[in-house]
């Protein structure tokens, strides 16, 4: 909402600067975005008149001119305009002006010519059209033959006004007006403040001989006022009106619609100016329209409708949509002779979702969508014809109609200072409330102590909501800074919150850095990871209006999240990646309820020299690092998104962990990424399961231990992991360590086999292990080897 | 036998006296006082003295003895010393050289915001919740005095997945799920992703992060909102911030309050970062709406609170002087190690 300082002047005096005015009124809860003075960045640009104009002798486009500017001496200016002639009335910078962008007009020659100045179109002074309110022809700006010359530029197109340009927040529909900003001035500031009544005068006759108003639904037309005016003579409305209206950003367009406009931005009250000709049987009927039901409006749109939505017909078809927009078939036009003025209010919710359906949204819908006040149809169709008579463009017609809808009167409200004290923390006094109330209509009733808000206020409908009017004007700022008091609360972190700082800190100490991806994603992904078409991932929860295919599903995977940032990586010729990311995976559940938002760890890395082992190592390191034990990798070759002989599945305690491997490389090349990438999936809430948090101490050890080697001969398709199971069986309690040394295929190893080597380190608690009971060990475990996995011992 | 000793305690300091290295030391204590040494030769000559001269030479041989092997540790220690300094300057490093560090990680700069503002609130006695990104209307919405057909609806834009069914626009329902579920006291804040159908540029995203702060309990007022919110706003800007609180408007507080802090950048003078206008807008709070309370089967007449809402990505763009939000979801390494 812009709000001219002039105007607000028309009601009170506010004799501060733009920035005091505007730090006061945004600390009292009318947020200033900004000011401007349109002309600031003009100097020394007036009015002229084209004397004599020759073409150029060195050029083909090039005039030279003669122009009084009323500077007392003839200036000799080059002017390339093509529509430059002598006689018209133009903006001239003199030597020394300074147009828009801290441009300077100096003095020069142009082809040898002595050039004292320039000729400006309207784009040079930074004067848009909708301020002209025309599209000038192309060139320099004449302007109309009766401007004085030498008249400052600024003054001509109104560019000394300051403009204060604000942020109304939805619950303030009474500040989208010149008025109710000067309400909220008077307070602030303490001025006095109220709204003259309209004075002016009405013709013999009366508006019920000619015209009949019915309203046929009373829930959604709050009230209907209707006045006319007849003998109008359409034509521009004068400067002062265009020139507000331009700084409000409206273009002026004739003297009737002005008025409407002017009254929309003054009253904040949206009206509409119907001719008469047009209103069939001179009848206005306010209802709901026929499913399927079509009206052109103003802008020449055919809009269809519905049985929810409103309008305005007379006797045989709708003339406007109800609080949206005027139709095409009534609107004023230059021969008009007799207007209809509605002021009306309209349901807020009703007019929201009309325009809405049939995407519209003006002026008058966005205001009336926040719930407009039915006490300002009467004062704002009255000051409409106030200045129809102070324009001489009309002969009011007397009486008006108007016709009361369903509506409800203001809520009561207690008056209880000390609770309003209590809640802000503060001490304002009883007569100071009183004061604010008072300013800002509100009734109040010391005897019964309540509050009557008045029913431009709608906000107000509690005690909160009277406590933030003392606090606003009161000031925010004079609220005591105090901590806060009561019970002592344990802040402190979960379980889980706290794993998840671990996993954190744990991948990070590996080098892995963490990232953020989108959790919504496109439906290809899962034809991009060869995810079957059967698979449960592809059972999704979807965004009904996403902003595109590619944003349409919540992910249930965030595999291709990360590829999708591996690969960009990858593509910026980063050398190498490892990232990991804890994000939320989403997992529709029965109709109605909420999808399951598991957490899933994701590690994913590139680079020379990465291998499979690289991300085991990090993840084996990161449950270690938790104290998740026992966790037991095996070979899954059937999981499509993976290299079928570089993937394992994960689990522990009996919960299924996870995957890790290496992408398939048909896969990889689908993301972009045309080397070895490898991925790991776990599931973080089973990760956490997992956890061993019960620990007890064991005491370190007191009697030596003993280290043997064990080297072996096995199939080449023997996992460790099984060789691992059958030592660590045989070994018992007392087989301490077990560690892998050697893997080795090749020379020396016949075909088919590989050569796999442990350290072995027994220890036994209590006591010095002989050598014979070591031995003993150690050949159950070889016989072991022999018997369940073939093994040959080397 | 008495000048025997002195010749060879005079023989064995020369000799000491010229020692180079540790092996002459040991070589001259084998000659001179070994088994075959010098000295045990003189000695066995003992037995040849009077009775009267025996315990006279003998303690002069013991004198002689301790005196070379006292010459022989010191002569040990200078060497030794000389050994070690040598060693040492043989051994020095360029220590400007980089050292051999394993490759860190790094946290995201958000997680390393959001950690920071955790740190802070749980020492003022705050819990952490979390809660559902995809979420009810009625939570949050309804529940927050958002009405279907509120006019506020139509400042966030909204992601439905089906009528009753949406991804939550702010983190604000989860005051609704913590009231639901918990009695006052309540001092509790929730971090988490929020979703508004933006289309995405250097100042919007339709995925970014919000953390919403709650305390309800008896007698709270605003001034201890703004107590709180002020500690909260220094700890994070420096302790020479100002904070300004502003009257907004927020269907689920009321009074509403914007809190803007000092410009970083020029300290409230004025520059483009903060538009002229010396103040930066941080984030938005207000005491919680009675109906909100209500709602949640928490009795107005007896409770307050106040709650707040803080735009992760703003802080962490202010902080570290990002100027594009797509930043922080591309994930280029060169991003993401500068933090």
């Amino acid at each position: 909402m812009n709000l001219p300082m002039s105007w607000l002047n028309d009601y009170m005096d506010i004799d501060v600067d733009a920035k005091t005015y505007a730090d006061a009124l945004t600390m009292s809860g009318s947020k200033v975005e900004g000011y401007k003075t349109a002309g600031d960045e003009i100097s020394n640009v007036v009015t002229g008149k084209v004397l004599t104009c020759i073409d150029h002798p060195d050029s083909d486009h090039l005039h030279i001119t003669t122009v009084d500017a009323g500077t007392g001496e003839e200036l000799q200016i080059v002017c390339g305009a093509p529509n430059v002639k002598a006689g018209i009335i133009v903006p001239v910078a003199l030597v020394g002006a300074i147009l828009p962008g801290d441009f300077k007009i100096k003095k020069g020659k142009i082809r040898g010519v002595e050039s004292n100045g320039m000729l400006c179109s309207h784009d040079e002074l930074g004067i848009s059209e909708e301020v002209l309110g025309y599209t000038p022809e192309y060139g320099i700006l004449i302007l109309p033959e009766d401007t004085p010359i030498g008249k400052d530029i600024k003054d001509v197109f109104g560019l000394n006004e300051t403009v204060v340009e604000f942020e109304i927040t939805s619950n303030r529909p009474d500040c989208f007006s010149i008025i109710g900003l000067a309400r909220e001035t008077a307070v602030t500031f303490d001025k006095e403040f109220c709204v003259p009544e309209p004075k002016f005068s009405e013709n013999s006759e009366n508006i019920n001989d000619t015209l009949t108003v019915e309203v046929e639904n009373k829930d959604k037309c709050l009230r209907y006022s209707a006045r006319m005016v007849k003998n109008v003579k359409i034509a521009p409305s004068p400067a002062w009106m265009q020139e507000r209206l331009r700084a409000c950003g409206v273009r002026p367009i004739n003297n009737i619609v002005d008025i409407t406009n002017y009254v929309l931005l003054e009253y904040g009250q949206p009206m509409h100016a119907f001719d008469l000709r047009d209103l069939e049987d001179r009848k206005i009927v306010v209802r709901t329209a026929n499913d399927g039901e079509v009206i052109k409006t103003l802008d020449e749109q055919d809009r269809k409708l519905n049985s929810n939505d409103l309008v305005i017909s007379d006797g045989k078809r709708a003339v406007a949509i109800a609080g949206v927009m005027g139709g095409f078939n009534s609107e004023v036009k230059d021969d008009t002779t007799t207007v209809v003025f509605e002021s009306a209010t309209f349901d807020g919710a009703s007019v929201r979702l009309t325009a809405q359906r049939v995407g519209l949204r003006t002026e008058a819908s966005s205001r009336y969508e926040k719930g407009l006040d039915y006490n300002n149809t009467v004062p704002a169709i009255n000051r409409a014809c106030e200045l129809v008579e102070q324009l001489g463009c009309g002969e009011n017609v007397g009486g008006m109609i108007d016709i009361m809808g369903n509506v409800h009167d203001m809520e009561t409200l207690p008056f209880r200072p000390e609770k309003i004290n209590a809640f802000l923390g503060t001490d304002v006094s009883t007569e100071t409330m009183v004061k604010y109330f008072k300013a800002l209509g509100i009734e109040v009733d010391m005897e019964n102590m309540t509050l009557t808000p008045p029913s431009y206020r709608p906000d107000l409908v509690g005690e909160a909501d009277i406590a933030e009017e003392v606090a606003r004007f009161y000031g925010y700022d004079k609220i005591p800074v105090t901590l806060l008091s009561g019970e002592a609360t344990c802040g402190k972190k979960t379980d889980r919150q706290k794993a998840q700082d671990c996993i954190n800190e744990l991948l990070t100490a590996q080098g892995l850095y963490e990232i953020y991806t989108y959790t919504f994603t496109s439906p290809s992904v899962f034809d991009k990871l060869n995810i079957p078409s059967d698979s449960e991932l592809r059972n999704v929860v979807k965004i009904t209006n996403p902003l595109g295919e590619d944003t349409s599903i919540m992910r249930t995977t965030t595999i291709a999240s990360m590829l999708d940032i591996l690969s960009r990586n990858y593509n910026q010729r980063n050398p190498y990646a490892k990232l990991f990311e804890l994000g939320k995976v989403f997992v529709p559940t029965s109709e109605g309820e909420l999808p399951c938002e598991p957490v899933k760890i994701t590690l994913g890395m590139y680079g020379d020299g990465v291998t499979f082992f690289d991300i085991k190592g990090n993840v084996e390191a990161m449950f270690n690092g938790l104290n998740v034990k026992k966790v037991r990798y095996e070979a899954l070759s059937d999981n499509p998104v993976f290299h079928p002989g570089r993937c394992a599945k994960v689990s522990a305690g009996g919960k299924d962990l996870g995957v890790i491997g290496q992408i398939h490389p048909s896969v990889a090349k689908k993301f972009g990424i045309d080397t070895d990438v490898y991925v790991a999936e776990l599931d973080f809430e089973n990760v956490f399961l997992n956890i061993k948090t019960d620990i007890s101490f064991k005491e370190l050890p007191k009697y030596p231990a003993v280290t043997r080697d064990i080297a072996m001969l096995v199939d080449k398709a023997t996992p460790v992991a099984d060789i691992e199971r059958v030592i660590q069986k045989a070994g018992g309690n007392l087989l301490e360590n077990l560690t892998l040394f050697d893997v080795y295929e090749g020379k020396q190893v016949e075909e088919g086999k590989k050569s796999v080597a442990y350290s072995a380190t027994f220890r036994a608690t209590e006591r010095s292990l002989t050598g014979e009971e070591v031995q003993a060990i150690f050949d159950k475990i070889v016989k072991k080897l022999e018997g369940q996995l073939g093994a040959q011992l080397r | 036998m008495k000048d025997k000793l002195e010749q060879i305690r005079a023989a064995a300091l020369e000799v000491l006296e010229k020692a180079t290295d540790i092996n002459a030391l040991e070589e001259a204590r084998i000659k001179f006082l070994g088994k075959k040494g010098e000295m045990t030769a003189a000695m066995k000559e003992m037995r040849n003295l009077s009775a009267e001269d025996r315990p006279k030479i003998g303690a002069l041989a013991n004198e002689v003895r301790g005196n070379i092997e006292k010459h022989i540790e010191e002569k040990k220690a200078e060497l030794s010393a000389k050994m070690q300094e040598a060693k040492l300057k043989a051994e020095v490093v360029d220590v400007t050289m980089p050292g051999n560090a394993p490759k860190m990680g790094k946290l995201h700069p958000l997680t390393k915001v959001m950690n920071n503002l955790k740190d802070t609130f749980i020492g003022m006695g705050f819990e952490i919740a979390e809660g559902p990104e995809v979420e009810k209307d009625y939570y949050n919405f309804e529940a927050l005095n958002i009405p279907k057909n509120h006019p506020a609806r139509d400042t966030q834009d909204t992601f439905y997945i089906d009528e009753n069914t949406v991804l939550r626009t702010q983190t604000s329902p989860m005051q609704v799920r913590v009231m639901e579920k918990q009695k006052p006291p309540i001092r509790v804040i929730a971090p988490g992703r929020v979703y508004r159908s933006d289309t995405v540029d250097a100042t919007h995203s339709p995925v970014f992060h919000q953390i919403e702060g709650l305390v309800v309990d008896k007698g709270v007022t605003m001034a201890d909102l703004k107590g709180t919110l002020e500690v909260f706003l220094k700890e994070l800007y420096g302790e020479k911030t100002k904070v300004r609180f502003r009257p907004h408007h927020f269907p689920f507080t009321e009074p509403s309050a914007e809190a803007d802090v000092s410009c970083f950048a020029c300290g409230g003078k004025g520059c483009p970062v903060c538009k002229g206008e010396g103040w930066i807008e941080v984030l938005g709070c207000g005491m919680v709406h009675p109906k909100v309370l209500a709602n949640c089967g928490i009795d107005p007449e007896v409770y307050s609170g106040f709650a707040f809402g803080i735009g992760l990505e703003r802080i962490a763009m202010g902080k570290y002087d990002i100027n594009d939000l797509r930043l922080f979801f591309e994930n280029d390494l060169r991003f993401l190690d500068q933090f």
